[in-house]
């Protein structure tokens, strides 16, 4: 290989890499000059930091989100406890503030099983095709069969309460929708040139889907994985309102929710605040990842 | 078209057997045993094996699962291990109640829904536009059990003018007809009841069809500024046609297509919802059933109920698909090529 070669390999190569950064620098840009993707990237952002802080120094917080008080039952909010007090007097604001880390902890893990599920499932079934495609498309289409929420109580009664399990099933859940993505994306890239060209020069099947195709699907994966995260934590509340959830005295809003329920004409406030909580958490991710779609997507911006 | 009906008729059953068997594993083999939950925790061993041997929960595992489908292909699901009645008994008793709320839930969601995303469409970028999209936002940014609860604080606690929970007055439930009380209410001319089932269906069904509509709002919105720029729509504008004829006839005929799809998919998902709906307003349907059992290990009512809405979901699409087919010619010959 000559030297003249080997100089126009690398300006190709470093013209690739900037050519990858450069997508990723416009679609940040294009993010940046979205108001409501900022705005609730900020919330979210915010939201992350109370929960490492709490989660490193509960001192920080005002009350014990923990402790028990029961002068202090269903105190209406004041200055002292600004969100008020639940049924045993823990304090609403600490168990809000607390309440953060479950939320954000079960979004992010159980997309990353519905991901890292769906997107193998559905590579495979995508890239081998025939039988095996059949066999992972039709499971798919069972778990599709019965609404998701009816389906995660399901597993839940099988599984038993508790968190870890709620993080479980709400994962198990949301694979079809993953699988189907990737799927229909790698059959519409698995006939392109580029593709083929790696079979020829011998790239094993593992390595042209990881390196060829997936970077490819990735741009749908991230929209989907934002809005996931959204409805991930509407299921992880619903689970919690039904009691399915964390166990006591784990401050989770769903679970906040469900207990304030019982006494709404009484003490408004105890279910008032953690689900509105719910309700700013799920609108961020979902405008970020309307955000998120618009950017990689321009032909939806028009919309 | 007939060929087509067939092929996906044949391609629901599969899907269905294997629902079946899922739902049976997760029950029967991944589940902790019920019998200290349905028998009480200081119940004898003895006691214990011999519930279980009454339930056939000591046969070998397949036999178990030929009894359930040899008995679900024969209507019989079971009893429930509390009350021992049949599971269809019980079902059937209820799901009338849930039938009801999600047809009434679809109808507000499609009227509301459609009639938003036309507005806001015809309106692009102005306030209403704004507006909607952001009402749409909210619909589906809301845990459905949060929405119930502020109603009902509102409505029942604040305003005093809607009943909390329940689906009629005990005094005045029609006894026997359809079980949709709307339909039997009016049928035997008793409008106090009517009104009374009405008052008590607004808020269940207002809160269920907040998510539907949502979605049937941005569907409309897209579909329409799709076909407002083609070219029919700009020729009958430019015949001189008034612009709502235009808008109604042109635009919204051609782009109600795929929103029919979306609203036959959202009846299906509005089960899932009733779940919580029901279980917020005291709804006496099959979703605040299902959720109690499942708390009590009523293994045998879960399956069926878990079935029942998976067959239901399967018609659906299933119908879903075929209408669609009608109502798009050209999906219906790509199909029978492929």
């Amino acid at each position: 290989m000559s030297m003249s070669e080997n100089t126009a390999n690398a300006a190709a190569v470093k013209e690739a890499v900037e050519k990858k950064e450069s997508l990723w620098k416009d679609v940040w840009y294009s993010l940046s000059h979205n108001a409501a993707a900022m705005v609730s990237l900020a919330f979210i952002a915010l939201l992350v930091v109370i929960a490492v802080v709490t989660a490193l120094f509960p001192s920080i917080l005002p009350y014990d989100p923990y402790a028990q008080d029961l002068s202090q039952s269903f105190a209406t909010p004041s200055a002292a406890h600004i969100f008020g007090c639940d049924q045993q007097g823990r304090d609403m604001f600490s168990r809000i503030l607390v309440g953060t880390q479950i939320t954000l902890a079960v979004g992010l893990l159980s997309v990353a099983i519905s991901l890292t599920v769906g997107v193998a499932l559905g590579a495979v079934a995508g890239y081998k095709g025939g039988a095996v495609d059949t066999l992972i498309m039709r499971a798919m289409d069972v778990m599709l069969a019965v609404p998701s929420i009816l389906l995660a109580i399901t597993f839940m009664a099988a599984l038993g309460k508790g968190i870890d399990k709620a993080v479980v099933a709400i994962g198990l859940v949301s694979i079809p929708e993953y699988a189907r993505i990737v799927r229909s994306q790698i059959l519409a890239v698995k006939e392109s040139d580029y593709v083929a060209a790696a079979r020829v020069i011998g790239d094993s099947d593992a390595k042209i889907i990881i390196r060829h195709i997936l970077p490819n699907v990735m741009p749908s994966i991230i929209v989907r994985a934002t809005l996931g995260i959204s409805s991930a934590i509407l299921d992880c509340a619903a689970l919690g309102f039904l009691g399915l959830g964390v166990q006591p005295p784990a401050a989770e809003w769903g679970d906040m929710l469900g207990r304030g329920r019982n006494y709404i004409f009484s003490a408004p406030h105890a279910m008032f605040f953690p689900g509105m909580m719910i309700t700013l958490t799920v609108l961020a991710f979902n405008l970020l990842g309307d955000g998120v779609r618009d950017a990689l997507d321009p032909k939806s911006r028009k919309r | 078209m007939v060929k087509y009906i067939v092929k996906r008729v044949l391609q629901a059953i599969p899907v269905l057997i294997a629902l079946s068997i899922v739902v049976f594993l997760i029950m029967r083999v991944f589940s902790a045993d019920p019998a200290p939950v349905v028998l009480g925790e200081h119940a004898t061993r003895e006691a214990m094996d011999a519930w279980r041997d009454s339930n056939g929960l000591n046969d070998p595992i397949w036999k178990q699962y030929l009894d359930f489908v040899a008995g679900a292909l024969h209507g019989d699901l079971g009893t429930s291990y509390y009350t021992h009645t049949a599971v269809t008994t019980e079902i059937m008793s209820r799901f009338p109640a849930t039938l009801e709320l999600a047809i009434v839930a679809i109808i507000i969601a499609s009227v509301v829904g459609i009639a938003l995303g036309v507005v806001s469409s015809v309106n692009k970028g102005k306030f209403v536009d704004a507006l909607s999209t952001l009402l749409a936002l909210i619909g589906v940014s809301m845990p459905i059990f949060w929405l119930g609860i502020l109603f009902i604080i509102l409505f029942t606690g604040i305003l005093h003018i809607l009943p909390s929970g329940g689906r009629i007055d005990p005094i005045m439930q029609p006894v026997g007809g359809t079980g949709l009380f709307l339909i039997d209410t009016l049928l035997s001319g008793d409008f106090e009841a009517f009104g009374n089932a009405l008052v008590h269906m607004i808020m269940p069904a207002c809160a269920l069809s907040m998510y539907s509509m949502a979605i049937i709002t941005r569907m409309t919105r897209s579909s329409m500024l799709d076909t407002l720029n083609e070219d029919y729509v700009r020729t009958a504008r430019a015949k001189g046609l008034p612009s709502g004829k235009v808008t109604t006839h042109h635009a919204l005929r051609n782009a109600m297509l795929p929103v029919s799809t979306v609203i036959g998919l959202q009846l299906g998902s509005l089960l899932g919802g009733a779940l919580l709906t029901e279980t917020v307003f005291a709804w006496p349907g099959i979703g605040k059933y299902v959720v109690e059992c499942i708390l009590k290990s009523d293994f045998p009512v879960v399956q069926g109920v878990v079935l029942l809405i998976g067959v239901i979901f399967v018609l659906i699409n299933l119908v879903v698909d075929i209408i669609y087919a009608f109502l798009d010619p050209r999906i219906k010959y790509t199909q029978a090529e492929g």
